[in-house]
């Protein structure tokens, strides 16, 4: 019965393409940026290998260290993939910091106000308060981007500012831990903190299988589909019946409930409570990766690995060296540096419609 | 005297294509040269090596005897030549003689000398015989006149070669007429001028010379005291091409769309479509002539549910439309092709599939539920780069890849496989190259035959001749006349494009 199959292939066959060179510039980025900083270390006296092979070993040389570089990471899954989802809109959400703080606050909240529940009832119950939070954190950006055409860069900036006041004024009054002196929430409950499966952290597992999600979201979905096309044309996806207004704050409220789960994450698996400073950096840390996973939502898990595992052997670097953990920050400016050189000369060169010779002949 | 360019044996390989296949070329002083060839035919490779923006694997180009170093596209500028791009480059808020000293003023002391700088632009506009009105603001002219300021300051730097880039795409027929006898007049005064044109009558009547550039190679040179339109368009594509259209009597059915009162204010807020009523039928192609401007673009708009109706009504099958809502018209029954593809009609880095799916991609098949179904997509895909001829290795190469008229056919092929009653096409031939063109009208004729009503707005007066069974003509945001094609006159229909009354 041959002749009653359905041909459903089709000739010219998706160039799903890992396309190697555009993953090359990051690599080299990477590369370039701790040779500089080797440079550095060598001009403060310190070995630079030694230093390196201090800071990689104790980030992947156990699986101790693995945890614990899997815990740093976790968060920056999280705040990369944030900032991801809003550049594949065309949206550039530097609020993920802001989102990040109080998708921690309430999951701090969640995690010492509902008692005697289960543990596979309370964290999920604490993640989605955090992811919650950080949505409607980022919605107004969103919002105010479509109905009013304010620029997200201002309000996901100025709403950090908001947040980290709101959130520092919460942890001090309403929130704060009793009796005591020190400006905190409480510790969460134990059925609250996120397991850790002998030392790989349950929530960085969330994380990837969250990108795994985005991903297919991204690539296979209506949803996903309206995403794409206005970030990469408004015009169209208006023409093509596309409602761009409501694409930009649902993609908003996407990318702050991501980041808002990256500081539940945090707070449920790592620092217990909600503290000033505790997690500042994280949301900003976002975008340096998610421009190093080339914003693409797998791309942003070894760069976050990467970077966690960095933060992770800072300390023993400087005890084993005499290299500052301070190289961390600075080895990630040089990268986000030479990273975005790239594809900001690429951004001009797509954009230059004024160029000597567009529009020539074709 | 050696030749204003000269162009010798240009090779320039990019992989899997040869742009120039040892492409020669010279230009004299005071001689007009037309540079024909499809979209792709290497022309704008052509234009970039002469330029210095393009390394040639091999051959050599001259100016005025001296050969141009790579990279040095001041040097190229500053040795005279000069380029008039389809897109002007003037500031529309300023006036002529500002746009025209820009970059180069007259100063005294700290300021800019106002008075020699009239003066100087009178001067100019004199000795070429190009007027202006120094005064205006630039954005308060005609397209025609930006155009002439745009030459005026290539005029300005002395220019010796000058290269027009299709001059002639966004003026009315009066307009390109004055063009025709401003190069003339350059071409006495000494200039060599290079016009890159798809418009074979327009080479017919200014081209001292015909260069015929197709897939890369160089496959002639001709003059217009030689050749006929038909026979240059032979040499374009290699192949006879039909330019009048084979076009059966219309079978006229119901009416589809109709357009009652329709009012709507451009992007100035200015009302520019003053009360429009048309009755489109099913089997017909109703023509809409007019000058650029006169609110074809925003009617069109306005109909697709892509721009606010101030008042009026458009109905599909006397049904009425929603006002702003582009996929609520779309179901309602109109496809529309774009006036402006790069921007509404594709996404430039999406590839040719999604592209060709871009207002259904939600709609069975392609979409079950949530979920994309890219098996139907590509086999969607397949089926209409086939169908509608799109010259491209993959249907997963990006749209943006592709040459003009292949860019257009995506854009037609997604509209007309749905079949759906009405298709408004705005300029589906801009820029489009010859063999596109043919097959682009082809497409619109069968939809018509197939019993969609067609709606066709074009700045090309002949295309709306030869297409349309019925021709509206808009002037001032009203349509001024209806005639049936058979009763149109070219001469007829100009004047009242141009606002004359009979």
């Amino acid at each position: 019965m041959s002749d009653t199959k359905v041909v459903t292939e089709s000739k010219s066959k998706p160039v799903k393409s890992f396309d190697v060179g555009s993953w090359l510039i990051p690599i080299i980025a990477v590369l370039v940026a701790m040779f500089i900083a080797a440079i550095l270390i060598k001009l403060q006296g310190s070995n630079p290998i030694t230093a390196y092979k201090s800071l990689f070993k104790t980030a992947f040389g156990s699986l101790e260290g693995i945890g614990l570089t899997l815990g740093k990471s976790t968060p920056l899954v999280l705040s990369g993939l944030a900032v991801a989802v809003g550049l594949r809109a065309g949206l550039f959400n530097i609020g993920a910091q802001g989102q990040l703080l109080s998708g921690a606050l309430a999951a701090a909240w969640a995690g010492v106000t509902f008692d005697g529940l289960p543990g596979y009832i309370h964290i999920p119950i604490a993640l989605i308060a955090g992811a919650f939070f950080g949505s409607i954190v980022a919605g107004i950006s969103g919002f105010l981007k479509a109905y009013r055409g304010v620029h997200e860069v201002i309000t996901t900036i100025m709403l950090n500012s908001i947040v980290m006041a709101i959130a520092d004024y919460l942890a001090s009054h309403q929130l704060r831990e009793p009796d005591q002196f020190l400006t905190r929430t409480s510790e969460i409950l134990p059925s609250a903190k996120m397991p850790i499966y002998s030392h790989l952290p349950l929530g960085f597992f969330i994380a990837v299988a969250l990108a795994l999600l985005i991903w297919w979201i991204l690539g296979r979905t209506t949803s996903g589909f309206r995403i794409e096309t206005v970030g990469r044309n408004r015009h169209a996806a208006w023409y093509a019946g596309i409602s761009v207004k409501k694409t930009v704050i649902s993609a908003m409220l996407i990318s702050g409930a991501i980041a808002g789960l990256g500081g539940a994450v945090e707070t449920l698996g790592i620092t217990y409570r909600y503290a000033p400073a505790f997690n500042l950096g994280l949301g900003f840390d976002g975008i340096t990766i998610a421009l190093l996973g080339r914003v693409h939502p797998l791309g942003i898990i070894p760069g976050a690995i990467l970077i966690g595992g960095m933060r992770a052997g800072a300390a023993n670097m400087q005890f084993d060296s005499g290299v500052a953990p301070e190289l961390v920050d600075l080895l990630m400016a040089l990268i986000l540096l030479l990273v975005t050189a790239p594809l900001i000369t690429r951004f001009f060169k797509n954009n230059s419609n004024k160029s000597m010779t567009s529009g020539w002949g074709n | 005297m050696s030749a204003l360019l000269e162009v010798n044996g240009i090779t320039k390989r990019y992989p899997g294509v040869i742009a120039n296949d040892n492409v020669s070329l010279t230009v004299n002083a005071g001689e007009v040269v037309a540079l024909l060839g499809e979209n792709g035919a290497g022309k704008s490779t052509l234009l970039k090596a002469v330029f210095g923006l393009i390394k040639p694997d091999s051959g050599e180009i001259k100016i005025g005897g001296t050969p141009i170093v790579f990279g040095d596209t001041a040097g190229v500028i500053s040795r005279g030549v000069g380029m008039v791009h389809q897109h002007f480059q003037l500031v529309p808020v300023m006036t002529v003689a500002e746009n025209l000293i820009l970059g180069d003023e007259p100063k005294r002391g700290l300021f800019i000398n106002q008075k020699s700088a009239r003066e100087e632009i009178i001067t100019l506009s004199k000795r070429y015989g190009l007027e202006v009105d120094p005064d205006a603001v630039i954005e308060d002219l005609p397209v025609g006149m930006q155009q002439r300021v745009e030459i005026l300051k290539a005029l300005r730097k002395d220019v010796k070669l000058l290269i027009l880039d299709e001059p002639t795409a966004v003026l009315t027929p009066q307009e390109i007429d004055e063009l025709i006898q401003v190069i003339r007049n350059l071409a006495k005064s000494g200039v060599g001028v290079v016009l890159i044109t798809h418009k074979l009558h327009e080479v017919m009547a200014v081209a001292d010379r015909v260069v015929v550039l197709r897939g890369g190679k160089l496959v002639g040179t001709t003059s217009p005291k030689e050749t006929d339109e038909a026979g240059l368009a032979q040499m374009m594509v290699g192949r006879s091409v039909v330019l009048q259209v084979n076009r059966t009597e219309a079978k006229r059915g119901g009416v589809v769309l109709e357009v009652k009162g329709l009012e709507v204010r451009d992007d100035r807020k200015i009302m520019s479509v003053k009360g429009v009523d048309l009755t489109l039928h099913k089997g017909e192609i109703l023509g809409v002539a007019g000058v650029e401007g006169n609110g074809q673009r925003e009617l069109v708009e306005a109909i697709c549910g892509m721009r606010h109706r101030e008042t009026g009504n458009v109905l599909i099958n006397g049904v009425a439309t929603k006002d702003m809502a582009p996929h609520a018209v779309h179901e309602a029954g109109i496809s529309h092709i774009p006036e402006d593809r790069e921007k509404h009609g594709l996404v430039a880095n999406y590839t040719i599939a999604d592209n060709l799916v871009l207002n259904q991609f939600d709609q069975e098949p392609f979409a079950k539920g949530w979920i994309r179904n890219l098996g139907e997509v590509a086999k969607n895909a397949d089926k209409l780069v086939e169908k509608f001829d799109i010259r491209t290795p993959s249907a997963f190469n990006t749209a943006g890849s592709l040459s003009g008229g292949n860019k257009q056919k995506v854009v037609v092929a997604r509209e007309l496989s749905e079949e759906l009653p009405v298709l408004v096409a705005a300029q589906p031939t801009r820029g489009v190259d010859v063999g596109s063109i043919e097959f682009i009208h082809n497409q619109l004729i069968s939809a018509r035959d197939n019993g969609a009503g067609v709606l066709l707005v074009s700045a090309e007066l002949d295309e709306i001749l030869s297409l349309s069974d019925r021709i509206a003509v808009m002037s001032d945001g009203k349509i001024v006349a209806i005639v049936e094609s058979k009763d149109a006159d070219r001469n007829y229909i100009g004047r009242l494009m141009a606002g004359l009354k009979e």
